[in-house]
């Protein structure tokens, strides 16, 4: 399959990126490792006219700790990078067990978390992690720049908040308070790898196995990933047992949107949702030590 | 048109390619490498796999372009004169193909994968298998072939 024809262009410095992006407002595409975007220009569902890659940016290829104590991931770090990363793996384990679930190896090796977010595939593995784990997203080429949480960036399917002229620079997530226990689960299509439903679930607990923060993010489910807001009100502030837990997850699809496909109907993954919720809460809680 | 240069198999090769042109069109019909295939055309089966800087990469989901200065390593970087590479050896010794299609890209990723991982257990070798298809489903005598080369590899340090 052959794209439709566009313009290369392999800028030395993001600022030259940013510069070729404003140059071309509209008629060009941002790529890094272009796992999720290029096999879409090869079936011509996206044409651009310039392709600019910021794959090949040094600048932009580390996944370092903050002074802070969050972790940073820059717009050029491959699933790859994270899945080796002794810092991720500290400060968000969840996200290595996240990455690990994302296609295959050559996959892994090319694509990039901030790719993904900026995709906003509804089927992606990232996007869930990120709202569950309080990402914010640091941008560059807007009017400013910005940094924006997880919970407001992802805005449709295919649909964020970026602008035509911004570029997703960098992710940062924080570190997790003690006594969090978290975990990504998927129902995957066998093919794809890609999530039928996926849910990311991020509990923390007191000496007593109280919960007292809950954040549960749904991908796969319906146009973009979102926060089950109602289980996570559910959970905060009750004893975690199987029977909180069990309710929490009844509470999943409550104000969600469900899309319908050849892989599963609404209904299909309204039931899915709530047994993969309840599946991956308990093992959250189990980790966490409530 | 652009001039994109790469070091293939140990030596510089440079060729003019369309902006649009995949990593294997220029492997495949500006260099003639033919080892690497062409299966499903969408990232999902994993025959047209090379090395791209070490790394096993789907040559059909990157541009050419992207690789300009690379290090790829393809099927036929592999052997040396006659003496075939002992993954290339496992699979004919356990018979790990039937048609043959897939093998390039089976043989290139477990290039990768077994330098990560010398001592793999089964079920890692079928975990990292799942991005390369074989519709012969001839992936018993694959397995076994892998777990062969990793046996080889290790015994010759």
């Amino acid at each position: 399959m052959i794209p439709a024809a566009f313009t290369y262009h392999a800028p030395r410095t993001l600022r030259d990126a940013v510069r070729l992006l404003r140059a071309y407002e509209g008629d060009a595409r941002v790529v890094s490792g272009g796992m999720s975007l290029i096999p879409a220009m090869k079936l011509r569902l996206v044409q651009p006219e310039h392709l600019i890659d910021i794959g090949r940016l040094g600048e932009l290829d580390y996944v370092r700790r903050t002074e802070d104590g969050r972790v940073a991931i820059g717009a050029g770090a491959t699933y790859r990078s994270i899945e080796k990363s002794r810092t991720v793996a500290a400060v968000a384990p969840m996200l290595v067990e996240t990455v690990r679930q994302v296609g295959d190896l050559q996959v892994r090796n090319r694509g990039t978390l901030c790719g993904s977010a900026a995709h906003a595939d509804p089927a992606a593995d990232a996007p869930a992690a990120l709202l569950a784990l309080d990402a914010t997203l640091h941008t560059a080429g807007g009017p400013s720049r910005r940094s924006i949480q997880a919970r407001r960036f992802f805005v449709d399917a295919y649909e964020t908040v970026l602008g035509p002229t911004e570029v997703l620079t960098e992710i940062r997530i924080p570190k997790q308070p003690a006594r969090t226990g978290s975990t990504y689960l998927k129902f995957a299509n066998k093919a794809s790898r890609f999530a039928i439903v996926g849910v990311a679930a991020a509990i923390t607990v007191d000496r007593k196995g109280v919960c007292t923060r809950a954040r549960i993010a749904v991908t796969g489910a319906g146009p973009c990933a979102v926060r089950a807001t109602a289980s996570e009100r559910y959970l905060t502030r009750r004893k975690v047992s199987p029977e909180a837990i069990a309710a929490a997850a009844s509470r999943a699809s409550r104000d969600m949107e469900f899309i319908e496909d050849v892989h599963g109907s609404e209904e299909y993954r309204e039931h899915l949702t709530g047994v993969i919720t309840q599946r991956a809460l308990a093992e959250a809680a189990r980790r966490a030590g409530a | 048109m652009r001039q994109v240069t790469l070091t293939v198999n140990g030596r510089r090769r440079s060729a003019e390619v369309e902006d649009r042109d995949l990593l294997v069109d220029m492997l495949r019909e500006k260099l003639r490498l033919t080892g690497t295939h062409i299966g499903c055309d969408t990232s999902q089966c994993g025959a047209c796999t090379v090395l791209l800087n070490g790394a096993a990469v789907k040559s059909c989901s990157l541009f050419a372009a992207q690789a300009e200065g690379a290090k790829v390593t393809t099927i036929e970087g592999l052997a040396k004169g006659d003496t075939l590479h002992p993954i290339q050896q496992a699979f004919h010794e356990e018979h790990g193909l039937q048609c043959g299609f897939c093998t390039p890209g089976m043989v290139m990723l477990l290039h990768e994968f077994l330098r990560r991982n010398p001592d793999p257990t089964e079920h890692e070798v079928r975990t990292a298998l799942s991005g390369n298809m074989c519709r012969c489903t001839g992936y018993q005598n694959i397995v076994a072939s892998a777990l062969h080369a990793a046996r080889t590899l290790r015994s010759e340090g």
